[in-house]
């Protein structure tokens, strides 16, 4: 009894003790007002630490304003940001690592996370230990990930190498997976993987969990062979869930910086720098802010453009 | 009652004997003065006690690693921050520094304190204090001094066997080196050798992407090769200097040094991997600041006798590439006045002589041209030929983007196997010119 009527008489307490004004003015609100009375305060945060500083973007992206000179004059510089962006071949060349990384990574992903999924969701013995183990790169700091990653890639004590030579016989410090042109960006994406593949693989498991048994019953009433029920059965009626995990490492991965940064900082040379990086020190080391800016910009709008036509391709593929 | 009084006079003790400090603090007499985190800062801190003691001025000290240092207290300046009474700001920012009004301008001070840039090396001077360069105007009072210069396993160098096969190989005996092409061919002798059961590799050099470091580590050799920023008639026009044919051969050397003769992995080296790899026993030569020499010289494994000094070796010409910085008044502190009485303290001869005995590098010319400063120190003959051949980067206001933009041509073709030389020296003219272009220059 005591739980039900605590609650009743606090509330008669405060109650009475709201001044008789206060009371009949919140009791004249309409619904309208009183969610714009709750809505309010986030609407404004929002407006505060993402609207604004976007349209303070847009805006420095017109100028030739540099965060470094702030006592310099400001002058509108209208599309020149965007022009010189748009034929600069180093951006150019930048926009294509970040599209190799991002659909070498979600490729690998998808086809593991997936992999993982379907072993783990055969329920077999100490299937919950193992999901577990698997999900533990996930759980640590992506800055705790990129060095520990960086002592394992180290040529003459790291233990990667060490592993490799134990399988394949070439010499450790023959190769450097972090200074070598050709296998730099393959040190990034086997981070990437290790790092994001458990998180593809919760997402498909909740899609392989979401589908009904008794289809699978039904299937095999009608003698279908397993190939055919994972064709037939699991892997359209997971696709929404694939689709989803596809969209969430897309986006990430399209902005990936703190891996590569910590990892390469876009080196040797340029061969790793994806776009993050490149607005990075653009920003923040060459100090170019309306034309980093129009940098973001770009990159705001592309992640955007795509991610809406993906996720209206993803409602078509729910709606079958 | 009695523990009771005496813990009161005993607090009352303290606070009487603290009170000089206390009231110092309580009038704001505490200076902050903002630098890199190394060696030559501790010495530094030894130094400042005897300024605290002489003027009851507290000295309180930020000291950020290297790899965030510019970041960090560009960062500062720019928003007008007043963490810093006195900053010890790379030189490379004093152009931006000034026009910026960052820095406090110190001619007028220096006029009334009698203070003589002429007492100074003429190179620190221009390097560490003038903008425009070559002009009287003065932001900053060189503090600390440095350059690029060489160290090498003596202990190595000095084996009757090491020498004997060098001897065999090369036809002469093996010595510091004059030359780059003397220093590569060490270097290649070195690369990959068994010395006391361990593998060692031939030079550690800069090759790192992210900072500076691949740009103060090439510049040694392009300078030396024949590179110059500009027509020295013509400001700003850098076609056929920064991509001359020597410039390119310059380039092309310092590629061939990298892959010839560096430790596997070192594709991203620079102050502090070049100190682990010489302290580790990894390598026979290092290129590195010298203000990092006097706690080499001290280190157990690899100092004292084991090591040796030289300065950056020549081509056509020779030149170094100059580091150190100046010490500045930030424009935004509340204590100029405290912090203009340090840069007095600190321009006073025996202060400098001190700050050179802890293991600072004094710009002062009574302390480098005492005729027994060669002697000083294993280094300090070396120190001194290098201050007279030092070159610098751009001190321009937009040096930040003039350095990126040659730490990324520079690395894409040294490291990264990207295009020719030729191509790379190109494409920074490019980028360059329109750096200039966009400044109005």
């Amino acid at each position: 009894m005591t739980e039900v009527t605590a609650p009743t008489v606090f509330a008669d307490r405060v109650a009475a003790a709201t001044p008789s004004t206060i009371g009949r003015s919140v009791r004249g609100l309409s619904d309208r007002v009183i969610a714009w009375l709750f809505i309010g305060p986030t609407i404004l945060l929002l407006l505060a630490i993402n609207i604004f500083p976007l349209i303070w973007t847009i805006y420095l992206s017109f100028t030739n304003y540099r965060a470094n000179r702030p006592n310099a004059e400001v002058k509108f510089v209208g599309l020149d940001w965007y022009q010189r962006i748009l034929g600069d071949a180093d951006v150019w060349a930048a926009m294509q690592t970040t599209a190799h990384f991002v659909i070498w990574t979600i490729s690998i992903e998808m086809v593991l996370g997936f992999g993982l999924a379907w072993l783990i969701d055969k329920k077999f013995r100490g299937h919950a230990l193992w999901t577990t183990v698997i999900l533990i790169p996930m759980m640590l700091s992506p800055a705790v990930v990129g060095n520990f990653w960086t002592f394992l890639y180290q040529p003459q004590s790291g233990l990667f190498n060490y592993a490799i030579s134990f399988v394949t016989g070439i010499e450790p410090s023959s190769f450097q997976m972090l200074g070598s042109v050709r296998l730099s960006p393959w040190a990034i994406i086997i981070v990437d993987v290790w790092m994001w593949t458990p998180y593809v693989m919760l997402i498909c498991l909740a899609g392989l969990r979401s589908i009904p048994d008794y289809i699978y019953e039904a299937a095999e009433v009608d003698r279908a062979s397993p190939w055919r029920q994972v064709w037939s059965i699991t892997l359209p009626m997971a696709l929404p869930f694939i689709m989803l995990a596809v969209l969430f490492r897309g986006i990430e991965n399209f902005k990936m910086f703190d891996m590569v940064n910590l990892l390469t900082g876009g080196g040797p040379g340029s061969i790793t720098e994806v776009a993050s990086i490149t607005l990075k020190r653009q920003a923040f080391e060459s100090w170019r802010t309306g034309y980093s800016s129009a940098f973001a910009i770009i990159l705001f709008v592309t992640v955007f453009g795509l991610a809406n036509i993906y996720v209206k391709a993803l409602n078509r593929v729910k709606q079958r | 009652m009695r523990p009771l009084l005496a813990a009161a006079a005993a607090i009352t003790t303290a606070f009487v004997a603290s009170a000089p400090i206390s009231a110092a603090h309580a009038q704001g007499k505490q200076l902050t003065l903002c630098w890199a985190a190394w060696d030559p800062a501790n010495a530094l801190v030894e130094l400042s006690k005897d300024f605290t003691k002489e003027t009851g001025i507290d000295m309180k000290f930020e000291f950020v690693p290297w790899t965030n240092y510019a970041d960090r207290f560009l960062n500062e300046l720019n928003s007008h921050g007043k963490l810093c009474d006195l900053i010890i700001g790379d030189s490379q920012w004093i152009g931006g520094s000034a026009e910026n009004g960052h820095y406090v301008k110190l001619n007028d001070f220096f006029a009334k304190e009698g203070i003589l840039m002429d007492d100074f090396m003429p190179a620190t001077v221009v390097g560490y204090s003038q903008w425009p360069k070559n002009t009287p105007n003065y932001w900053a009072l060189p503090a600390m001094g440095d350059a690029v210069g060489w160290t090498y396993r003596k202990d190595w160098f000095g084996r009757p066997e090491i020498q004997a096969a060098f001897k065999q190989k090369y036809n002469r005996d093996l010595a510091v080196p004059k030359t780059y092409d003397e220093l590569k061919d060490i270097a290649a002798f070195f690369q990959g050798r068994n010395i006391d059961g361990k593998t060692v590799y031939g030079a550690s050099i800069y090759t790192e992407r992210g900072s500076e470091g691949i740009t103060m580590g090439v510049s040694n050799v392009l300078y030396d090769y024949g590179f110059e920023y500009q027509n020295p008639k013509k400001p700003y026009d850098m076609k056929g200097f920064v991509n001359s044919p020597e410039a390119v051969a310059g380039l092309e050397f310092y590629k061939s040094l990298y892959k010839c003769c560096t430790p596997p992995g070192a594709s991203n080296s620079y102050m502090s991997e070049g100190l682990d790899a010489f302290k580790s026993g990894q390598v026979a030569l290092q290129m590195n600041f010298f203000a990092f020499f006097p706690g080499l010289y001290k280190d157990p494994n690899v100092g004292g006798d084991k090591i040796g000094f030289f300065v950056n070796p020549a081509a056509k010409y020779q030149f170094t590439q100059l580091g150190g910085q100046g010490i500045s008044v930030v424009a935004y502190s509340d204590r100029k006045n405290d912090a203009l009485r340090y840069i007095k303290w600190f321009a006073k001869g025996d202060v400098q002589k001190k700050w050179w005995t802890l293991g600072g590098y004094s710009c002062a010319k009574s302390v480098l041209n005492d005729p027994s400063f060669p002697t000083s120190a294993p280094f300090a003959a070396e120190f001194l030929k290098s201050m007279d051949m030092v070159k610098d980067f751009w001190a321009e206001p937009s040096y930040a983007q003039l350095l990126q933009a040659e730490q990324k041509r520079v690395h894409d073709y040294v490291v990264a196997d990207q295009g020719t030389a030729k191509e790379a020296l190109d494409k920074l003219v490019a980028d360059w010119t329109q750096i200039f272009k966009d400044d109005g220059k």
